[in-house]
């Protein structure tokens, strides 16, 4: 358990979520007979009153860094005087999280509270005279702390994202506030360009099956070094002597060593059962396009512009409330489409509109959700136009909200 | 129903009014001595704090607990939870309950079908049945009417013959075959032909009060409190199974059935092959779900309401036949040693028919095979399943089950049981949750307590490291109560694989208007199986019985360069044993203590 909190810890300061020193370093305690805690902190206290009312196995407390702690901040004082809920829209929400539930104390009551039917929960800031000073987000898990990293990590994706779309619709609704414009302000520091410099990729052809694995081992590394995904999780595929090699469900892709299922297409086997739940959204596009790499990751700027509609357009639609599953317009950013489309293989799953949509551009954005990009022989390609996309994202967010506010 | 000349006995009962939602609120008390039927009413409190199936069903058997399984007032509890007959997601499952004649353990099994549904839509939460009758009987509910058919006709024959004769039609029908007439003690019961009620031989529970059969429609429909709200629940449970490759994936349950599971077994070294002794087996790849996809071109079936639809319908020569679970798929390949599609198809074909389980005797037949060293051919198996159906010669012996049978035998060592339950098909040496699961598990030696296969092998809700007990034993304690409300509520323990009681709790408080949480429900899921544990130790079950076959921690797997499967380390095994017992609120021996049982609000006896 010693490890599994220190590992944790250590991957949440990687994802530039948590720092490793002052307020925001990551607090992670792991229970199994006995509690142990990645460091000594003052909070530790209170949370162990956590540990003893629920059944769980682990709980992370984090103080997020910037930009996150402002966004939070921002989001959940919006929350406190509404419903008590954040409300992103983000497919990572809507499937996993549903909704991230606010509370105004750093308290173990109302964290129990919260925790007894959510994953998560988010501390608001608090007033100037408290003790306690916030935001903090509170996750916990039932079988390893790696879920209350992968909570955590998603809960700061999802407001981050929710923060750029919802200030996107303010500025063309005329609604934007002062306070709004302030935090865009102050945090766009922290919003850095993605690096463009191209990394080197093993080249294909790849001469063995163990020069597939290692491509998709580096092709994932690439993936999060150049933050490209949340939460490390994503999925990378190579077809390859009739065999599509992809990572498996729940991995994380700076760690796909032994986390990768050969899948053949002759369907001989059933060894893709725990492959990503985008199998059949891979094999589809494999077949549809011929490439024979696919790479997704979450890039936030591609997600966040998935989800910009006109706002008269969208008021006067008919699936406005169902824009993930249903939305019925032809949407590009550039030359990329962005189809609606859930996880997996349900009736509204994204295996039956991504594969289409990749026939058409070697690049698509899932509505909400991220970013699926195709290499015809190797991943270098498929990278390229990953980091393209995303660029193009975030230019034309930033040039929208500048067009916008001068207006 | 059938035309068959059958005298029959009616209960008349009241017409039945409840004003909760999600429950009924009846349970139909039958007595087969005085031929008798009574209804009980519990309070919503008795409800809302047992949920429904399991928990329920422990109730009532705790009261019998300390007799013998074959005791005219032991109980059998047929029960429905207060998601059966919703449109919440895999909740058409029924929970059996009695003692099992195999371990003389708490016995109870999760069966699908449409035999909760049908018995929720009659107004019944669940049934309990005591006494014995003089003859053999069936029982028909419609609604609020129940009769005693006599059955004596029907007695010899197997479920499917029975099932011809009776012509169910909309009504689900459980019955029992000549295996647990003739006293087998992992004897199942059969619901609606495909669905075994199996591993505690509940078949032979039912035999011993002498009733055939079960038959149940009804025509009422479950009250919700807030059908919006659980159309929610419902659409977000969905929504997580989409997601789920085991689940619903191209290789997933849905279609292929449990069988998708062979070929993760076997490259993870996990198949247990001749009797544990090996688990690797070299065949394994031609004998997996592709092959008997390609062969019998199986079609989907499942439980009433389900969207998963695990269940494999096959087709041969025009005749419709279930499809092997992976259980059955593995034990009778590997762990017998033989590699032959038909045979696991008719041997399947044909522990269904005379009610049998599949995982029990098959591990008796591999504990026959390591005893005397003789392999076995297709027909050898085949017939040695009729005799242990018809106990006829070596059949009587292998009918007791594999523990009993080595002992006999002079070769207790050979039986691979955790108290007295034969295992099922993941070899313990390549996942250390379920070794701990196995043995610690309340019925025996039981994959699907913990579930650990889920977190192990599936890598949901995260992947845990196989070959650690580091953590192991929380994880284990909290999955066994959660299980233990999963049957409970009711729902499908695959659905476990993608969703959580987060979304469950939803669906709770939005069928029953009772305000809940997924903890609140795992502290119910506490105290039903505490409940069990106290029961078992009532019955003489302690730590000496938590634990495994020897050869677990002696012999090692099938490793290959790059997995190594070595022997489990008792230490450690134990070390994680005793936290287990820490955790759980047990003593040093596994008993339980007073102060726990009525924190948990639980009855206590002196132990």
């Amino acid at each position: 358990m010693e490890q599994l909190v220190n590992k944790y810890a250590n991957k949440l300061i990687q994802a530039r979520l948590g720092l490793n020193s002052g307020p925001s370093q990551p607090l992670i305690g792991g229970l199994d007979d006995t509690l142990v805690w990645n460091r000594k902190a003052d909070e530790t206290r209170l949370l162990e009153n956590v540990f003893k009312e629920l059944d769980i196995n682990s709980l992370v407390f984090l103080k997020p860094r910037e930009p996150y702690g402002s966004l939070i901040n921002f989001l959940a004082e919006g929350a406190l005087k509404s419903n008590g809920l954040i409300q992103p829209k983000d497919c990572e929400t809507r499937t996993f999280l549903h909704d991230l539930p606010v509370i105004k104390k750093f308290c173990a009551g109302q964290i129990i509270q919260v925790l007894k039917k959510r994953k998560s929960v988010i501390i608001a800031p608090g007033k100037t005279d408290d003790n306690f000073k916030g935001p903090a987000i509170v996750a916990h898990g039932m079988v390893s702390p790696e879920q209350g990293f992968v909570t955590i990590s998603s809960v700061c994706f999802a407001s981050f994202i929710k923060f750029f779309t919802d200030y996107l619709e303010a500025l063309q609704t005329g609604l934007a506030t002062a306070d709004a414009h302030d935090l865009f302000d102050s945090i766009i520091p922290y919003v850095k360009p993605i690096q463009k410099k191209m990394p080197e990729f093993i080249p294909s052809p790849f001469p063995t099956e163990e020069t597939v694995y290692s491509a998709i081992i580096e092709a994932g590394q690439k993936t999060v070094e150049y933050e490209l995904v949340d939460s490390y999780f994503g999925n990378v595929s190579y077809f390859w002597n009739e065999t599509l090699y992809i990572s498996q469900t729940g991995s994380s892709l700076d760690e796909l060593g032994g986390c990768i299922d050969p899948v053949p297409l002759d369907g001989s086997t059933s060894a893709g059962l725990t492959a990503s739940s985008e199998l059949t959204a891979h094999l589809a596009t494999i077949s549809h396009t011929r490439c024979k790499a696919v790479l997704h990751g979450h890039p936030k700027f591609s997600v966040i512009l998935s989800m910009d509609c006109d706002p008269v357009e969208k008021a006067a639609c008919n699936f406005k409330e169902q824009c993930h599953i249903k939305c019925p317009q032809k949407r590009l950013v550039g030359c990329t489409p962005i189809v609606p489309g859930e996880v997996g293989t349900g009736p509204f799953g994204l295996c039956n509109t991504l594969p289409l949509a990749l026939e058409q551009a070697n690049s698509a954005i899932v509505y909400g959700h991220g970013l699926f990009t195709i290499g015809k022989n190797n991943f270098s390609d498929a990278f390229r136009t990953m980091l393209e996309v995303e660029d193009l994202c975030r230019n034309t967010y930033f040039e929208k909200v500048r067009l916008l506010r001068k207006t | 129903m059938g035309n068959s000349p059958q005298r029959s006995w009616t209960g008349k009962i009241k017409r039945i009014r409840t004003y909760m939602h999600g429950w009924a609120g009846n349970i139909l008390v039958i007595d087969l001595t005085k031929k008798s039927i009574e209804i009980e009413k519990p309070g919503l409190d008795i409800f809302n704090r047992y949920v429904g199936g399991k928990g329920l069903g422990g109730r009532y058997l705790r009261q019998c607990a300390t007799l013998p399984w074959d005791h005219p007032d032991m109980v059998i509890c047929i029960f429905t939870g207060p998601l059966t007959g919703t449109i919440s997601p895999t909740s058409g499952r029924a929970h059996i309950l009695s003692k099992s004649p195999l371990t003389g353990l708490v016995g109870d099994s999760s069966v699908g079908g449409k035999l909760a549904t049908r018995l929720k839509r009659a107004g019944w939460d669940g049934i309990v049945i005591k006494g014995k009758s003089k003859t053999p009987v069936g029982i028909t509910i419609k609604d609020n009417r129940v009769e005693f058919k006599e059955a004596s006709g029907l007695w010899g024959l197997d479920t499917n013959a029975v099932h011809k004769q009776i012509r169910p039609g909309n009504a689900s029908l459980a019955s029992i075959g000549p295996a647990a007439e003739n006293g087998v003690r992992f004897a199942s019961i059969i619901v609606d032909r495909h669905f075994a009620a199996g591993r505690s031989g509940l078949g032979l529970c039912l035999a011993q009060k002498k009733i055939k059969y079960l038959l149940v429609d009804g025509t009422g429909h479950s009250k919700v409190k807030n059908p919006k709200k659980l159309k929610e629940a419902r659409e977000d449970i969905l929504r997580l199974t989409a997601a789920s490759p085991a689940l619903m994936g191209q290789f997933g349950f849905t279609c292929l059935g449990t069988g998708a599971v062979y070929d993760l077994m076997d490259n993870r070294r996990m198949m247990p092959t001749d009797n544990f002794q090996r688990t690797r087996f070299e065949h394994a790849s031609r004998l997996n779900a592709a092959a008997y996809a390609k062969t019998y071109g199986p079609k989907k079936h499942g439980c009433l309401g389900c969207h998963i639809l695990c269940k494999k319908i096959g087709t041969r020569n025009r005749q419709s036949m279930a499809m092997p679970e992976f259980e059955t798929m593995s034990h009778f390949t590997a762990l017998i040693g033989c590699a032959n599609t038909d045979l696991v198809i008719k041997a399947n074909e044909r522990c269904n028919c005379f009610g049998m389980d599949t995982i029990s005797v098959a591990s008796t037949l591999a504990c026959r095979r390591e005893i005397t060293g003789l392999d076995y051919t297709p027909d050898k198996v085949l017939s040695l399943l009729d005799d242990i159906a018809f106990g006829k010669g070596e059949g009587k012996d292998l009918a007791l089950g594999a523990k009993k049978y080595a002992k006999k035998m002079g070769a207790p060592q050979a039986a691979m049981a955790v108290k007295g339950m034969e295992l099922p098909a993941y070899d313990p040496r390549g996942a250390y949750g379920m070794a701990l699961g196995y043995a610690l598990s309340t019925r025996g030696g039981c994959h699907l307590r913990a579930y650990p296969i889920s977190h192990e092998i599936f890598r949901k809700p995260v992947a845990t490291d196989r070959f650690s007990f580091s953590g192991k034993a929380r994880i284990i304690k909290i999955a066994e109560d959660l299980n233990a409300v999963v049957d409970s509520l009711i729902a499908c323990k695959f659905t476990f694989f993608a969703a959580s009681l987060e979304e469950y709790a939803t669906a709770y408080e939005a069928v029953t208007g009772i305000e809940t949480s997924a903890q609140d429900l795992l502290k119910k899921g506490e105290c039903i199986y505490y409940n069990e544990r106290i029961m078992n130790a009532l019955n003489g079950f302690d730590a000496n019985d938590d634990d495994l076959p020897d050869r677990f921690f002696t012999e090692a797997g099938s490793s290959t360069n790059n997995i190594c499967i070595p022997p489990i380390n008792r230490d450690v095994f134990l070390d994680a044993r005793k936290k287990y017992y820490d955790i759980r609120g047990l003593t040093i021996n596994g008993m339980p203590l007073k102060d726990k049982a009525q924190t948990l609000g639980l009855l206590w006896n002196n132990l």
